[in-house]
């Protein structure tokens, strides 16, 4: 990238720079001995060439759209169509959800994201007894196609697309959705959206797993091999670092664990005799941004030539679709405080703009009241503005990858490319990803890197605004807050009972048992079972006991 | 009982899978000298009782993000009242609106903390409390 004769002057100007400096800071100190990323890498006084001397442009970067894709997946990308946002959205009842989902549509979101409540998430329908308390509480409740059908009453699903977060019941809900677009008269191949389907991450951070890793990646790749004949517009996994991120991992971490998890449902994929070119065009993944604005813009470019390379050397994939590495980012809930809440209005534009800044293909902004509560439409409307403020008031999206070029974007990126690459050595050797987390060791390292975290803020050595600097005697007045109506649980379940009684239950259980029999036999392709199962209008806790009773459940390995 | 150490069961109730709070406070407590059970996720408040009495704990710390809280604070003191063991100090954390928490002090929670608390207080706090409860035994 840069002359010899130029690094040699450079250099030669560099020391001279560091007798400046030494002056300067014997007379003024600088404010800490070592300067570090939030992720503890660190962080050099000024960058310049010499950072990244090695650095081949068209071999390192390339043009937006052309391998490793460094600056994007698009040659035009936000000058095309700005990032879909989407606003990850539900609570209590299916009707409620959906006048949520129309709200949100009417003021400009691009695209819907469903929240459903954690015994949802969990394969339970609402009257199971673990469900109590939970019902409608962090998402929607939905038992069976008929509250999915209230879900998206009046939401064409040919000019929407949904991601659904929802994981270890990911192929029943997805059933569910092609279900409802066949009553609206629009066919599978014309659904596009996302599942998350990322059942890895749930063992390591987020825990709403339910079968154990074998079944578990069966449902996935099951999952894969459907969308790719029937549904192919549709994302079938959105391999998820967002929730490592969350559970205190460094950035370095999240990428590394996060692709880990890719090649393993890569592997598994391949395995099943699939091929790489073909299903490697609809995974996805998701981010978080976090608080470190320019070690996050590195990140997303690191992790997308990452990824690339994998795919292309690894797996020997020549597709460029599927070396493409597309991603959503929600900014981090984890940097949100409690205390002065106004503040996180300005933490979400920030790591909102390093997405943007990063080329993310969809964007979710907190809303600020998150610390408190579910966001109230006054919120959410808030962190809606925001990405709209940055896509067409700042003029960020007017060129691809504005920060490319830059010593420091440039030498970080690589940096934490190299870094992620070292994890992903210790977890092949450990035996791949699953048997990582098996041994605990993926939660350790997370919950080591939360914990240091933890004691730095406690020490004063990371600051917090608002929390353990710039505390205000005064809050203000406590923000407005969103409370689910207690009633939602006993109407869900009123509704279930009636559909139990109302249903052709001698169809339902025909499906069940032939459910039953494919989950026995690894020849057969769960999902159009399932489909019909859903069509039968069979309730989810119905679909996922049959599984729970044939592949056993998940017992989590507690590491502290 | 006096000099024993503090022993003290870290609890994730209910479905809920946010257990970063929940390890951090169960590391720090046990940095600070006290006996921990973290439970893992996914427990029934029968199940968090039984540890609690089987381990003769001095309190039990439920951690919630779920927004289920109320449900199951309320759960736990009532088991703890039937197996004649009210004496367990009962505390936790999570996203818990203001408003809920004089509702969890009333029906006996002994401390709700908030994000953003320092695990220093926490500890200084669950000292405190334990200290009185061996006291009044005495």
């Amino acid at each position: 990238m840069f002359k010899d004769d130029e690094l040699k002057r450079i250099a030669k100007a560099r020391a001279q720079y560091d007798e400046v400096v030494k002056k300067t800071i014997a007379r003024r100190p600088e404010r800490k001995e070592t300067f570090t990323t939030i992720s503890g890498t660190p962080v050099d006084r000024a960058y310049t060439p010499e950072h990244i001397k090695d650095m081949d442009y068209l071999r390192d970067l390339n043009f937006p759209g052309e391998y490793p894709f460094t600056r994007g997946v698009q040659p035009t990308l936000y000058r095309g169509r700005l990032w879909t946002m989407r606003q990850y959205a539900g609570f209590g009842t299916a009707e409620e959800s959906n006048r949520r989902y129309r709200y949100l549509l009417e003021q400009g979101q691009t695209g819907l994201s469903v929240a459903f409540d954690l015994p949802t998430q969990i394969g339970y329908d609402s009257d199971f007894p673990l469900a109590q308390g939970e019902v409608g509480k962090v998402g929607v409740a939905i038992d069976s196609l008929e509250d999915m059908e209230c879900l998206f009453e009046g939401i064409p699903l040919d000019k929407v697309s949904t991601s659904m977060t929802i994981n270890a019941p990911a192929a029943i809900l997805l059933a569910m959705y092609i279900a409802v677009g066949e009553k609206q008269g629009v066919s599978a191949e014309q659904l596009s959206g996302t599942i998350q389907n990322d059942i890895l991450k749930e063992y390591i951070a987020r825990g709403t797993y339910i079968f154990p890793p074998t079944p578990s990646m069966r449902l996935i790749v099951d999952t894969f091999a459907f969308c790719s004949e029937y549904v192919p517009k549709w994302n079938t996994i959105s391999i998820s670092g967002y929730h490592i991120r969350e559970a205190g991992s460094t950035a370095i971490q999240e990428v590394a664990f996060t692709l880990a998890d890719g090649i393993a449902y890569v592997d598994a994929a391949v395995k099943a005799g699939l091929d790489p070119n073909v299903f490697g065009e609809r995974l996805s993944f998701f981010f978080n941004s976090h608080n470190d604005f320019l070690e996050e813009v590195a990140k997303f470019r690191a992790a997308r030539r990452l990824w690339a390379k994998i795919m292309k050397d690894r797996f020997g994939v020549t597709n460029p679709r599927a070396q493409m590495l597309r991603f959503h980012t929600q900014t981090a809930g984890c940097t949100l405080t409690a205390q002065q809440p106004e503040n996180n209005i300005v933490r979400v534009a920030l790591q909102a703009m390093a997405a943007v800044l990063g080329g993310t293909q969809s964007l979710h902004t907190n809303s600020f009241d998150e610390a408190l509560a579910l966001p109230t439409e006054r919120s959410v409307r808030i962190a809606l503005r925001t990405q709209q403020v940055i896509g067409y008031e700042s003029g960020v999206a007017n060129t691809v990858d504005p920060l490319a070029g830059s010593y420091y974007i440039e030498w970080l990126t690589n940096e934490i490319e190299r870094q992620a690459q070292e994890y992903i050595k210790k977890i092949d050797d450990l035996g791949g990803m699953v048997v990582a987390i098996e041994k605990g060791y993926v939660q350790q390292q997370i919950q080591d890197a939360a914990y240091s975290y933890q004691r730095a803020v406690e020490e004063g050595e990371q600051i917090v605004v608002g929390v353990n600097k710039f505390q205000a005697a005064e809050e203000g007045e406590r923000p407005e807050i969103l409370r689910v109506d207690p009633k939602v649980a006993e109407e869900q379940i009123k509704k279930l009972k009636a559909l139990r009684t109302r249903r052709d239950n001698l169809r339902v259980k025909e499906t069940l048992e032939l459910l039953r029999e494919a989950a026995r036999d690894s020849s057969i392709n769960l999902v159009p079972r399932i489909l019909d199962a859903v069509k039968a209008y069979a309730t989810e806790g119905e679909i996922c006991g049959v599984l729970r009773e044939e592949f056993g459940e998940y017992r989590e390995s507690v590491v502290l | 009982m006096e000099g024993r150490k503090i022993r003290v069961i870290i609890a994730k109730p209910g479905l809920d899978g946010h257990d970063r709070g929940a390890k951090v406070v169960a590391r720090a407590l046990r940095d600070a000298g006290m006996e921990v059970i973290y439970t893992g996720l996914r427990q029934a408040p029968e199940q968090i009782v039984e540890t609690a009495i089987q381990e003769d704990a001095d309190a039990i710390g439920l951690s919630i993000l779920s927004g289920a809280h109320e449900y199951y604070f309320r759960r736990v003191i009532e088991l703890l009242k039937e197996k004649n063991a009210a004496d367990i100090i009962v505390f936790g954390g999570g996203v818990i609106p203001e408003e809920d928490v004089s509702t969890l002090l009333n029906m006996g929670v002994k401390a709700v903390f908030g994000p953003g608390t320092s695990t220093k207080d926490i500890i200084e706090w669950l000292k405190g409390a334990v200290g009185s409860r061996r006291f009044a035994e005495v």
